[in-house]
């Protein structure tokens, strides 16, 4: 047994009385007649929030959050139970709870352990205890009063620093038996600039699987501030954005978030199980431009989206969704790989012991291409720029997405000009994705700090893409 | 501090011994005031998909949350874990945060004068004692329904029976202790209608806090048919400035926009294009919002607070002029105002309406968009510019010709308020804002 599975097991296990020669029992009750399959989900999380906002640091938080999840699956029917208390007897009642979804059917077994082996991505020391709760209050002041001192119309600053350390444990009936130790920290600043009584915000973080030493290194805290104050300055200056479909440029890095809805949501494997997704039967079919590769990987050291292991202890790995415009791959968790007779592709992830794992992006990219950005931007003669976007959200079904920019300029004539209003695009996803025109050599990941919701469970994500041209594509806005 | 056994009004006393004791434990470790929320829930979902069962989920959660002072200084903890030992630890947490963070002038509980006395019972508990068995049945009827509905229905995304119980008790050291039990119990149906190739999913749901007054499961399902097979063709308008009529279900959220904007937190953050609007005419002279936080079985209804303070019926808006910030106690300190006792958010919101319903609406309308669907996140709070992607249908002389989607819809929310013409008698009872539908005179409609 690995280092890391003995001392998780340890910590999350003994308190309750439990080893994990204990597992196999508790399996063994899960999967009586007619269980295909059945697991054991244990984590304990520690994480904490400190906030600075009018100049002092008012609020911090801890939380302790600890539990056990237990699935059990019959065909495509999933039960599920979980419980607060991690001990024999919790474990028995949820056990009992999750299994009721079986009917009869031949007898479920239980394979002996094999451990999984995964190359750790990150560090398994706690985040949290790298600086004192002093140092962490000053470092919210210092970036405070160094950001006030950036520009005289700044007129509110918010500074907040926030870490998680998740230690997880995964056993299953198919022999799966893994633990992995996540820490994930995050810096973000957002400040209110005023000019002429017209007064805008501007925001930037970043973070990863690290500790919050990150944030000192390579002046990054104050980076992020730096950027929230020159997007702020930018939108004091915004006119209307313009109302109707024409050609947009995305520019590096977050951007991403289009190819995270456009894209990745459509190709997680429940969706294309049960056929209700835009790209359902379209394996090996053209679904983008030629000049479109893209690919969600969960291997990318320390990154946000990444994982050693998933949460149903599959290792990670890198998955070509689209290979230039042709659809390659889904992702997928164990069930719907099982009942789609593919292999899983690490991507089974659960919000916490408390939710039911499902496929989900890790980091979601597009490769880059060979076009200079410069002269993307040179090739549209009216259109749209989108240098930084905030969230978006998809419909799977019919394909429809949208996203909303919060630094966006108007191109005329091969030039990038005035600063527009934060406005929200909406496309059809394998549409916008087949007017791909042209894409950049300048492949960005965006900073870290991307959540994904699904089903009413939030994970942490990452995004990336080189700068893009969309050939047409709504966009929102009110001017002309 | 040990687990609860069952999760209704039996818990309260039993909850109300845990804050007690969290609170004489955040004493003993030398905290100078302190407040502790506790709770309990329990639940069931059952979800079918196909005329099968999909998933079957047990939950159950507990835990508590305390916040603490060192005079001024402020610190948060909480946890799911159980005991003595978790109580200790988290109030060691807690003052460790406390210890570290800064003065506040602001910080502090409410005044123990104004704490709440009498708790009326709001009627908010009422179990509903159905097996996982009866349960699927009832979501098997529902998508049945779906699926017998329309020959184009062809696939299902799921639907889902969920009830809940719970129970919660706050208390905090000026006094105050109040607790509950609570209930709510839904149904929601998802479809997929395909035509031509081409798919297109849609919902209905009922929620209640009585399972037994729930939409029957037959509706439910004919309903989210009905709408799904009626976005079948959806297609772009050309850009245009139309009036725009939300259906209720989405017109809540123009309001529940309106009270964020409103709210003590975004002005003094100076982050709200209403900041400095009391006063200020902000809705046709016709509409008021009134909050009824009293109302039995309500969705939205609290006897008290999140600091602990009596809620009590207002006006938000009167004549359409604003008349409040909605405030809570640390808000108003921040502003030099008392707490309209709306820490934690506006219980049951009613806004004023006329006598018309969404079809004499959209015949009112005459040329423009109704609005069913609303996509992605575009508001911007600092300065009220509104952008967001949009479905719905096409109207042309009081009737509508077909289904529109891909085209987003924008204005800013100032002008929106201004420039509601009317609101419809169709109230969204499963919201806690009740507003009918919201007929808009003038946005941006972008297309092709």
């Amino acid at each position: 047994m690995s280092e890391m599975l003995v001392s998780v097991s340890d910590h999350l296990l003994s308190p309750g009385g439990l080893t994990i020669d204990s597992l196999p029992g508790v399996l063994g009750e899960l999967a009586g007649p007619g269980i295909d399959a059945a697991d054991l989900y244990f984590q304990s999380q520690v994480s904490e929030t400190w906030v600075l906002e009018d100049g002092i640091v008012k609020e911090g938080s801890f939380n302790l959050d600890q539990g056990v999840g237990v699935r059990a699956q019959s065909g495509e029917k999933t039960g599920f139970a979980y419980s607060n208390a991690i001990t024999a007897e919790a474990l028995s009642q949820a056990a009992l709870a999750a299994r009721s979804i079986a009917r009869s059917g031949q007898n479920g077994c239980v394979r002996a352990f094999s451990a999984t082996d995964v190359t750790a991505l990150y560090a398994p020391n706690n985040p949290l205890d790298v600086m004192s709760r002093a140092e962490k209050v000053e470092l919210l002041k210092q970036v405070d009063q160094a950001t006030r001192a950036l520009d005289s119309r700044i007129k509110q600053v918010t500074v907040s620093l926030a870490g998680v350390w998740d230690r997880v444990m995964v056993a299953s009936t198919d022999g799966a038996l893994g633990a992995d130790i996540r820490p994930l920290v995050r810096f973000n600043v957002s400040v209110i600039v005023e000019q002429n009584g017209r007064r805008e915000r501007g925001g930037h973080g970043g973070g990863g699987r690290t500790d919050y030493r990150y944030f000192l290194n390579e002046d990054r805290a104050m980076g992020y501030a730096r950027e929230a104050l020159r997007q702020a300055l930018v939108n004091l200056e915004a006119i209307a954005a313009p109302a109707g479909s024409m050609p947009v440029v995305m520019g590096a890095g977050w951007s991403g978030v289009l190819l995270h809805e456009a894209v990745g949501h459509g190709l997680e494997g429940d969706f294309n199980r049960k056929g209700s997704s835009a790209y359902s039967g379209r394996m090996g079919e053209k679904v983008a431009s030629s000049l479109c590769t893209i690919v969600d990987d969960g291997t990318l050291a320390e990154r946000r989206g990444s994982l050693s292991m998933d949460d149903e202890g599959t290792p990670t790995q890198c998955t070509t969704l689209i290979e230039n415009g042709v659809l390659k791959g889904y992702m997928q968790d164990k069930l719907n790989a099982r009942l789609m007779g593919v292999r899983a592709t690490g991507n089974g992830r659960r919000e916490s012991y408390a939710h039911l794992p499902m496929p989900r992006m890790t980091n979601t990219y597009m490769l880059a291409g060979e076009s200079d950005p410069q002269e993307i931007i040179r090739s549209v003669k009216k259109g749209l720029y989108c240098a930084n976007l905030g969230g978006g959200q998809v419909d799977i079904t019919s394909g429809k997405f949208v996203f909303s920019t919060s630094e966006a300029y108007l191109i005329e004539d091969g030039k990038i000009t005035a600063p527009v209003k934060g406005a929200t695009l909406i496309g059809n996803g394998p549409e916008a994705m087949s007017r791909v025109s042209m894409v950049g050599n300048d492949l960005a990941l965006d900073s870290g700090v991307g959540t994904c919701g699904k089903d009413g469970q939030s994970v942490p994500v990452g995004v990336g893409q080189p700068t893009l041209k969309i050939d047409a594509i709504t966009v929102g806005g009110t001017g002309a | 501090m040990s687990s609860v056994d069952v999760v209704g009004p039996q818990a309260v006393p039993q909850l109300q011994a845990q804050v007690e004791q969290i609170i004489a434990e955040a004493r003993k470790q030398g905290a100078s005031a302190c407040e502790v929320a506790v709770s309990v829930e329990q639940g069931l979902s059952t979800t079918v998909r196909q005329r099968e069962v999909e998933t079957v989920e047990f939950n159950r959660d507990q835990g508590f949350g305390i916040t603490l002072y060192l005079g001024q200084r402020k610190g948060s903890a909480s946890t799911s874990a159980t005991g003595d030992a978790a109580i200790r630890e988290t109030v060691a947490a807690a003052l460790a945060i406390a210890k570290h963070a800064s003065e506040d002038e602001c910080a502090g509980l409410a005044d123990a004068a104004l704490m709440a006395r009498d708790l009326p019972d709001l009627d908010l508990y009422h179990g509903w004692s159905i097996t996982p068995e009866q349960s699927i049945e009832h979501a098997l009827r529902c998508e049945g329904a779906a699926f017998d509905a329309d020959k184009r229905i062809k696939n299902a995304d799921g639907t889902s029976l969920s009830t809940h119980q719970g129970c919660r008790v706050y208390g905090n050291s000026n006094g105050f202790i109040g607790g509950y039990a609570s209930t709510r119990h839904s149904l929601s149906c998802v479809m997929i209608a395909e035509d031509k190739g081409l798919m297109q999913r849609d919902y209905w749901y009922d929620v209640n806090r009585q399972g037994e007054l729930l939409a029957s499961p037959e509706a439910i399902g004919a309903r989210a048919a009905m709408r799904a097979v009626s976005r079948l063709g959806a297609r772009p308008v050309p850009t245009c400035e139309v009036p725009v009529l939300f259906a209720a279900e989405l017109a809540t959220g123009l309001f529940s926009s309106f009270l964020g904007a409103i709210s003590g937190g975004s002005i003094y953050r100076k982050s709200s294009f209403l900041e400095g609007a009391i006063g200020q005419q902000l809705f046709p002279q016709w509409l008021s919002l009134d909050e009824r936080p009293h109302i039995p079985r309500a969705m939205g209804s609290a006897s008290f607070d999140g600091d602990g303070l009596a809620t009590y019926a207002k006006s938000f808006v009167e004549n359409g002029e604003l008349l409040s910030y909605v405030l809570s106690t640390y808000s108003g300190r921040k502003l030099g105002m008392p707490s309209t006792a709306n820490a934690g958010g506006v219980h049951n919101l009613f806004v004023t309406h006329g006598d018309e319903d969404q079809q004499a609406l959209i015949k009112r309308m005459g040329r423009g968009l109704l609005v069913t669907e609303l996509m992605g996140h575009g508001l911007n709070m600092v300065t009220g510019d509104y952008s967001r992607g949009a479905g719905g249908y096409w109207v042309e002389n009081g009737e509508i010709q077909f289904p529109v989607q891909e085209v987003t819809i924008a204005g800013n929310m100032r002008d929106m308020f201004k420039q509601i013409v009317a609101v419809g008698n169709d109230l969204e009872l499963r919201s806690s804002i009740r507003t009918g539908s919201v007929l808009i005179e003038r946005m941006t409609v972008a297309g092709s």
